[in-house]
């Protein structure tokens, strides 16, 4: 699908679609046969998060690593997750790691050994995010995040979005902004993503998971 | 105007900033953090004054001092940390002053749990602290409405020299939708129409003195009295209520904040199987839209409340419509979230049990 390494770790400003974007490429790298683990990092965020898909990433037999409190009423960000073992035993390891810089810190835990066995970093932007509307805000969180988790980014993915309403207008619309993102940033753009049934050229497409919480699956 | 994309805490905190909030005072507690996160950012940027207090009540009492001075100013909680805050929103209360309190409600009662629910409706409507005194309670059910209605509580409780609430859930802080905010210019707020600020007299007039003890009993029931007066004006100008499809409705559900969200599911459902349902949503809980309420309920055999409690604004309603109809109650409790189809199951039994 795309040339990335074992270890895939999605970043972005919260809201940007991170996890919906990890969820996709978890279920897309299975359908390829590939034995997948999807570490939910989020130490930050109380819900929607990675953790709310562990049914669906049992159909699929896509492993969830979480925090150990994800989900409950514990505020304890506990995670006891051995990465090492995860690289040895999957063909694809897809880290989702919320909560901004705050959120990347936990990730420098793993950076020795990331940069030994290698990783790719993505950072996920979405143009319609307020705090992160214009390109310089977007890649002054990218610095923050690679500072925080001791890693670089090595792609940007284009995930610009507003929820529900999204059109394909929308999307291509925020094109120029995602190059202007990738120019400062000096990585390049890997993929546009759009909702799947959207009209837009040359994008990735992806289901949407993460859904209104008056919507009953 | 551009729509951008926000979780309801950052249209809280944008909002704010926007209505001319010039000082935050806060201290983190899940699900509200992302108010105090935001402020941190964007407060230095827009010159206004973002402080992490020591605790709620240090914030509070931050919020007491700065409102004293005719400056916008809030503070943000979830429920244990508003009980903290209760103190000091009686003394605000007292001495007649503006503020805005956020309660992005999570389960309780005690430390309780960090997933959404609404059971503060009783302490945000009855007893925000101790004595006689009221305060303003907008409950939105939006994103959208999160930004909308913070501008209008810092206008109502400068208006009528009282706090007002911003009462939330959970949900509403953590989830994000598209939100479009009026372009106009961030304007900082000051005391200059504010006769009775104590922003500095320069000599030219007697001191203001901000205060909450009176030494003579008649004096503080004067003071009461007239304070109480005031609330029959809120009472009379402030009750907003949003009523859907119950023109004709058998069966109103009554919901707010973001349960009201889950209750117009059900009710969409229910009319789709022809169950002729409504959803009256009050969007003011203090003062409570009781006029609004009975109108929507004009053509009700039957009223079902559903609250993310075990029953609290049930007594509302009951009041409201003066035990005229037959008010039942469905909640969940303790963080759970109740299902649309759990609302529509209930508002079935109601129907067959004509």
């Amino acid at each position: 699908m795309f040339d990335f390494g074992r270890a895939i770790v999605i970043t972005g400003h919260y809201g940007s679609g991170k996890t919906n974007i990890a969820v996709n490429l978890a279920l897309d790298c299975a359908g390829l046969g590939e034995s997948v683990c999807v570490v939910d990092m989020d130490i930050v965020n109380p819900y929607f998060r990675t953790a709310d898909f562990r049914r669906l990433f049992e159909r699929y037999n896509i492993r969830l690593a979480a925090p150990q409190f994800a989900n409950t009423n514990l505020d304890i960000p506990s995670l006891c997750i051995d990465m090492e073992a995860l690289l040895n035993n999957y063909d694809r390891v897809i880290l989702d790691v919320g909560g901004d810089d705050s959120g990347a810190l936990a990730l420098g835990q793993y950076a020795a050994l990331l940069n030994i066995r290698g990783y790719d970093m993505l950072y996920v932007v979405n143009k319609y995010r307020y705090l992160t509307h214009n390109p310089d805000e977007a890649v002054g969180l990218l610095r923050d995040i690679e500072q925080a988790s001791g890693l670089m980014a090595s792609g940007i993915i284009n995930c610009s979005n507003l929820g529900e309403d999204t059109t394909a207008e929308d999307v291509e619309s925020s094109r120029d902004f995602a190059e202007q993102c990738a120019r400062t940033a000096g990585i390049p753009v890997v993929f546009t993503a759009a909702k799947r049934g959207l009209k837009v050229e040359e994008s990735y497409p992806v289901d949407v998971y993460v859904r209104p919480f008056w919507e009953e699956n | 105007m551009e729509r951008m994309l926000m979780k309801g805490n950052e249209a809280l905190a944008e909002a704010a900033i926007r209505a001319g909030c010039k000082c935050f005072f806060g201290y983190p507690i899940t699900p509200q953090t992302e108010i105090s996160a935001y402020m941190a950012k964007r407060m230095p940027k827009v010159g206004g004054v973002f402080l992490q207090a020591e605790s709620e009540v240090a914030a509070i009492n931050m919020v007491y001092g700065c409102a004293s001075s005719g400056i916008r100013c809030m503070t943000s909680s979830s429920s244990p940390g508003i009980s903290l805050k209760g103190e000091g929103v009686s003394y605000i209360a007292g001495s007649d002053l503006p503020a805005v309190i956020v309660n992005v409600m999570r389960g309780g009662p005690g430390l309780g749990g960090i997933q959404p629910s609404q059971s503060d409706y009783w302490q945000a409507t009855r007893a925000m602290g101790h004595g006689d005194f009221q305060i303003i309670v907008y409950a939105p059910s939006s994103v959208q409405e999160m930004a909308d209605y913070m501008g209008k509580a810092f206008n109502m409780a400068d208006r009528f020299r009282m706090p007002a609430l911003i009462l939330a859930d959970g949900l509403l802080g953590q989830m994000m939708e598209p939100v479009v905010f009026e372009d106009k210019e961030i304007k900082m707020s000051d005391a200059s129409d504010k006769p009775w600020a104590a922003s500095g007299h320069g000599n030219r007039r007697p001191h203001n003195i901000i205060n909450s003890l009176y030494l003579q009993a008649d004096e503080l029931e004067t003071y009461n009295v007239e304070r109480f007066k005031r609330y029959e004006k809120v009472k009379e100008e402030l009750p907003e209520l949003e009523s859907y499809l119950c023109e004709d409705a058998e069966i109103v559900v009554a919901a707010y904040g973001s349960v009201a969200r889950l209750a117009k599911a059900a009710v969409e459902q229910a009319r789709a199987e022809g169950i002729k349902a409504g959803l009256a949503r009050p969007i003011t809980l203090y003062p409570y839209p009781e006029r609004e309420l009975r109108a929507a309920c004009k053509t009700a055999k039957k009223v079902l409340v559903t609250e993310m409690s075990m029953g609290q604004m049930v007594d509302d309603v009951r009041l409201a419509l003066e035990c005229r109809l037959p008010v039942e109650f469905f909640g969940r409790t303790g963080g759970v979230v109740p299902k649309p189809s759990e609302i529509l199951a209930k508002v079935k039994v109601m129907k067959g049990a004509e």
